[in-house]
């Protein structure tokens, strides 16, 4: 009933091949966050902007990008974009799909770490002689990047997972992509999965970590 | 010198400042009390700016605070103000806490900030508490935290909103205690409060708040021991 043979020699003499993999993954998975983060803080701006057609569309990118499937954004910017004679390379449709769902999680994520600051803490600032940018700055930020922090966490890490969804617009230099071609090669689909399954896994639990020990640096009080 | 020019300032329709005229001259101190929904909170927020009001004038020194040329940053730097819930900044020490205004807002050098803080956090009696973080400390402690920011700013008029209400009994007295030494020191300062022994002491002139309306305003012996005004009266006798 049970006749299949591991061969995991296959795999581990890949993996080389799938640690180099596993660099593009992590290179895409940080630029996508750098962008998510720049963008998520032009929403956030754009949300409280009291401008109606900034904050609508601050809103609808953020409905979209948290309710629509992440397959479906990096396949409207690889193939969707591709229909209007925008050509994107594999590599910066994924980024750009990861990135526009990032800055819309992000996004939320702030507007809920700043109504967590209460208005008491700007209006001290303002008491002081602050101006209302210069309270936000040092006094609402830094306390809102501290709610915000841990949550940021998590979407890195699900940055990380969903590079993986780069196989179905062609993507074969990151960890997926390598681990794709293997398997097309040698049909070791199960050793070659799980070997990459637990490179992941190791990567998102480094990552949570050295979080967790920059959070502990950054936010003594 | 502060003039109060028959201000008024609704909240909706809610009209919890009735005209008031109120002239505190420097060096004055000048306690205000009163029951819940007198007014007077809401009176020294309209004096910095924090609050817009509906009619009426707030002049100091000479700058109208609600006309629309005047720069409130510039303005609030000479007019100091401490809040019931002292709101100290929890991502900060407490020498931060009081270094922040002088360096951001009046763009000293590192240490001439520093220097002032430190000044001022012993003034307060906070010398040993430079480094910690406000959330290690007591209610009181931050309170005195909070003077001594608003201090650093170097103020020519403080204001005062109910200061130690917030507070556990026990801590009341440190906190009065700080006051009394900026009103000997002499300080211009307009304090709103419930406690009725401290403004006995140390005020020129106490003004009582009922309904939205001055009702009466005296040097503290006449106030306390010779009301005037039937509310007064009433209200004195009810805090006894």
């Amino acid at each position: 009933m049970f006749s299949y043979t591991f061969h995991w020699n296959q795999a581990f003499r890949a993996l080389p091949q799938m640690l180099d993999g596993a660099l593009v993954t992590l290179e895409i998975a940080l630029l996508s966050m750098a962008i998510g983060l720049a963008l998520a803080i032009a929403l956030t701006v754009f949300r409280l902007s009291g401008n109606r057609v900034l904050s609508g569309v601050a809103t609808a990118w953020v409905e979209v990008a948290r309710n629509t499937p992440a397959l479906f954004q990096i396949y409207m910017a690889h193939f969707g974009l591709g229909n209007f004679g925008i050509h994107l390379s594999p590599f910066t449709a994924l980024l750009a799909g990861i990135a526009f769902n990032n800055a819309g999680y992000l996004a939320e994520n702030f507007r809920g770490a700043l109504k967590a600051i209460p208005e008491t803490q700007a209006r001290a600032g303002r008491s002081l002689g602050m101006s209302s940018l210069q309270a936000f700055r040092y006094i609402v930020l830094p306390q809102m990047l501290r709610v915000a922090f841990l949550p940021a966490t998590n979407q890195m890490v699900w940055a990380i997972l969903m590079t993986s969804l780069g196989v179905t617009v062609g993507m074969s230099s990151d960890l997926a992509g390598v681990t794709q071609e293997l398997n097309a090669r040698s049909f070791r689909t199960f050793e070659f999965f799980a070997l990459a399954a637990v490179i992941y896994y190791l990567i998102a639990k480094a990552v949570t970590l050295a979080a967790r020990l920059l959070a502990a640096r950054m936010f003594r009080y | 010198m502060i003039e109060i020019e028959n201000v008024h300032k609704s909240f909706g329709s809610l009209e919890v400042l009735k005209g008031i005229d109120l002239t505190v001259r420097k060096g004055e101190v000048v306690t205000v009390i009163g029951g819940s929904g007198s007014g007077k909170s809401t009176l020294l927020t309209c004096i910095n700016g924090l609050e817009t009001i509906a009619s009426g004038r707030v002049v100091i020194d000479g700058t109208d605070v609600h006309a629309k040329s005047t720069d409130l940053n510039k303005l609030r730097q000479k007019v100091g103000i401490v809040f019931q819930q002292w709101n100290a900044f929890p991502h900060l020490t407490v020498l931060e806490n009081v270094m922040l205004a002088p360096r951001k807002v009046l763009g000293l050098p590192k240490e001439k900030a520093e220097e002032i803080a430190v000044k001022q956090l012993t003034h307060v009696g906070l010398a040993e508490k430079l480094s910690v973080y406000p959330s290690r400390m007591s209610g009181g402690q931050q309170q005195r935290m909070a003077i001594a920011r608003a201090l650093a700013m170097s103020p020519t008029y403080m204001l005062f909103d109910e200061v130690t209400s917030a507070l556990d009994p026990m801590l009341v007295g440190e906190v009065l205690d700080t006051l009394r030494m900026l009103a000997s020191e002499g300080m211009t300062m307009i304090c709103v409060t419930h406690e009725m022994k401290f403004a006995r002491e140390v005020s020129d002139r106490v003004a009582f708040f009922h309904q939205g309306i001055m009702a009466e305003i005296a040097p503290p012996e006449q106030l306390f021991d010779a009301p005037q005004h039937t509310e007064t009266k009433k209200f004195l006798a009810a805090t006894h």
